[in-house]
């Protein structure tokens, strides 16, 4: 039966610098030399996180670096100690039932962290190993995974010399070599190329098509969009937006976005721009206007009416189509990619 | 305890002891070769050192070897794979408590000092020559004597691995195993200090000094040594204190 996964109200306060693995870009931030006799900074990774993913689902969590996505896949799998809340893989509390939380679960984590004491075979029998399955069972699922991740050449090498590619390839047949019931891929085609990028979500579509749950962390909205059922938004350790990519996108108001710069940005501009029929909202930004309508190019010209009619002049365009990555602006004010 | 995954896990280790042990063996051998013929045969030799010096030494020698091996086939990988690499990753995620992978490695190192300790003596003694003075009538306490020191200095070597990082290995070595090395009564007794009373106390803080005093002890019976029974309890003393530091660091270093 396929296992779900359940967080309720999760919060992590790092007291101390967090592991490379989870700590992203926002996260970073604050630790460095402190004075002496400074209390060490409090960061808040999650405040309050609550998901529910059903089995069998591929489920995203979709946020800039140090939202708070690699803490929750952190939590989930064990490797870090919530703060307050709980957590769960199917049943199972992953913090007072580790060992049988462990045994349903696969990961793939941000960096490769492969044993370089071992060649790639090995990596994949000692795995098997561990999760207690029988020598010849082992022999033949490794070669049957290093066969399909394409690593059948290599496979009796020290990992150390691999490409990244290949490394995110072996730690994700490492991660499958036990057939775990739940899948957790931490940003899995970073710094891949377009076709192993390709490859990689095959497989975890055909895996999927077994059964099996798998939660993808991501800030990539293209992947988010191309494998995920439903989505999970975070920010600041929080859920801000949850649903179905289609139904994320919809529910941008207009769906388009036009950011748009004058040369000034009077309110009778904001006043005029937000009369033009099909704009649904009109937020000043900094220096610009973003103007949110349900068309895009054909808005351009009643736009440059507004301008002169304000007396500004219109000096930038941009237009998006509806996507994820507008979502994201419109919830947040700041662009995935910052 | 899942012993599959226990056993899956101690095979690991010995596989990789396995594919490096001639670097291993030139690690752990070389150095206390190198004494060995330096002190107990050109000083011997040449008439600087008496020839009973010889008997004294080797057992220092045995347990000075052990430790060394033990601390470092513990620690030095520990370092690494706790690094950026988080190479541990993936036996932390097997399906046991992560207590026992500590345990795991404490039994992995106690192994590789004892068979450290084994793999010495016969070319120590073979280079120390006739004359040596060394009894087997105690082996029982040898053998009770040589486990509680490889428990110690893996135990030891577990803390050590999970309390440095990378770029403090080099310190490491200056300020805890040097220092440890000197003042670990491997190349003179404990007794010859005597003239030096604060230090004679000082060093009795270093397990090195009950590991080389507890085989001299029982080795080498003829020569001055500090009494076998509270070498004994010491060391089961310092074990179970260092194997609990180990757990507890290992803890704390693998979950965030």
């Amino acid at each position: 039966m396929a296992v779900g996964i359940r967080t309720r109200n999760l919060r992590k306060v790092y007291s101390s610098p967090p592991p490379l693995a989870v700590r992203g870009a926002a996260l970073s931030g604050g630790f460095g030399k402190k004075p002496k006799g400074a209390k060490p900074p409090n960061v808040v990774a999650l405040d309050g996180l609550s998901l529910e993913v059903a089995g069998g689902e591929i489920f995203g969590l979709l946020g800039p670096n140090g939202a708070g996505k690699s803490t929750t896949v952190g939590i989930l799998t064990t490797r870090v100690r919530p703060s307050s809340g709980e957590a769960y893989i199917g049943e199972f509390d992953v913090w007072r039932q580790q060992v049988q939380a462990k045994r349903l679960i696969g990961v793939v984590q941000q960096r490769p962290n492969l044993d370089f004491s071992l060649t790639a075979r090995e990596i994949l029998l000692f795995h098997g190993a561990y999760f207690g399955m029988a020598s010849h069972e082992r022999q033949k699922r490794a070669s049957e995974l290093l066969e399909r991740f394409q690593l059948t050449p290599r496979a009796d090498d020290l990992t150390r010399g691999f490409s990244g590619g290949m490394m995110q390839r072996l730690s994700l047949a490492r991660a499958m070599m036990h057939d775990p019931q739940v899948l957790f891929l931490d940003e899995p085609s970073t710094g891949l190329d377009p076709q192993t990028r390709l490859l990689l979500w095959a497989i975890i579509r055909e895996y999927n098509a077994r059964g099996k749950t798998i939660l993808i962390t991501t800030h990539n909205m293209e992947e988010a969009d191309a494998l995920c059922h439903r989505l999970a938004i975070v920010d600041h350790g929080k859920v801000i937006a949850l649903g179905t990519p289609a139904e994320l996108k919809a529910s941008i108001p207009g769906g388009y976005l036009l950011q748009l710069r004058f040369s000034s940005a009077p309110p009778a501009l904001i006043e005029r721009l937000s009369r033009i029929p099909g704009v649904t909202e009109v937020r000043p930004n900094g220096e610009g206007i973003d103007v949110y309508a349900d068309r895009g190019g054909s808005l351009i010209s009643e736009i440059v009416a507004a301008a002169a009619e304000s007396s500004v002049e219109l000096r930038d365009v941009h237009i998006s189509e509806p996507s994820l990555e507008n979502l994201f602006l419109h919830h947040t004010g700041r662009s995935l990619r910052q | 305890m899942n012993g599959k995954t226990f056993f899956a896990l101690f095979s690991r280790d010995v596989h990789v002891a396995r594919r490096n042990l001639v670097a291993t063996l030139l690690q752990t051998m070389l150095q206390p070769l190198m004494f060995v013929f330096v002190f107990g045969q050109v000083l011997t030799r040449t008439g600087m050192m008496s020839a009973s010096y010889k008997g004294i030494l080797l057992p220092g020698i045995i347990a000075i070897s052990m430790t060394m091996t033990g601390v470092q086939a513990v620690a030095m990988p520990l370092i690494a794979e706790f690094q950026f690499t988080r190479e541990i990753e993936d036996r932390l995620l097997a399906p046991i408590r992560i207590e026992w992978l500590a345990v795991e490695k404490i039994l992995s190192g106690t192994l590789h000092a004892l068979v450290s300790g084994a793999v010495v003596t016969l070319p120590a003694r073979w280079l120390l020559g006739s004359g040596l003075g060394i009894s087997t009538d105690h082996l029982g306490l040898v053998l009770l004597i040589a486990v509680l020191v490889a428990l110690f200095s893996s135990a030891g070597g577990l803390t050590l691995g999970c309390s440095v990082g990378q770029t403090q290995i080099g310190l490491m070595f200056s300020i805890i195993l040097a220092p440890m090395m000197m003042f670990g009564c491997v190349y003179y007794p404990w007794a010859a200090l005597a003239s030096f009373p604060v230090l004679q106390k000082a060093v009795l803080i270093n397990p090195l000094v009950y590991a080389s005093e507890g085989l001299r002890g029982t080795l080498a019976p003829q020569y001055p040594h500090i009494s076998t029974g509270a070498i004994i309890a010491v060391l089961a003393l310092m074990d179970a204190a260092l194997v609990l530091a180990g757990l507890w660091r290992f803890g704390k270093k693998s979950v965030s």
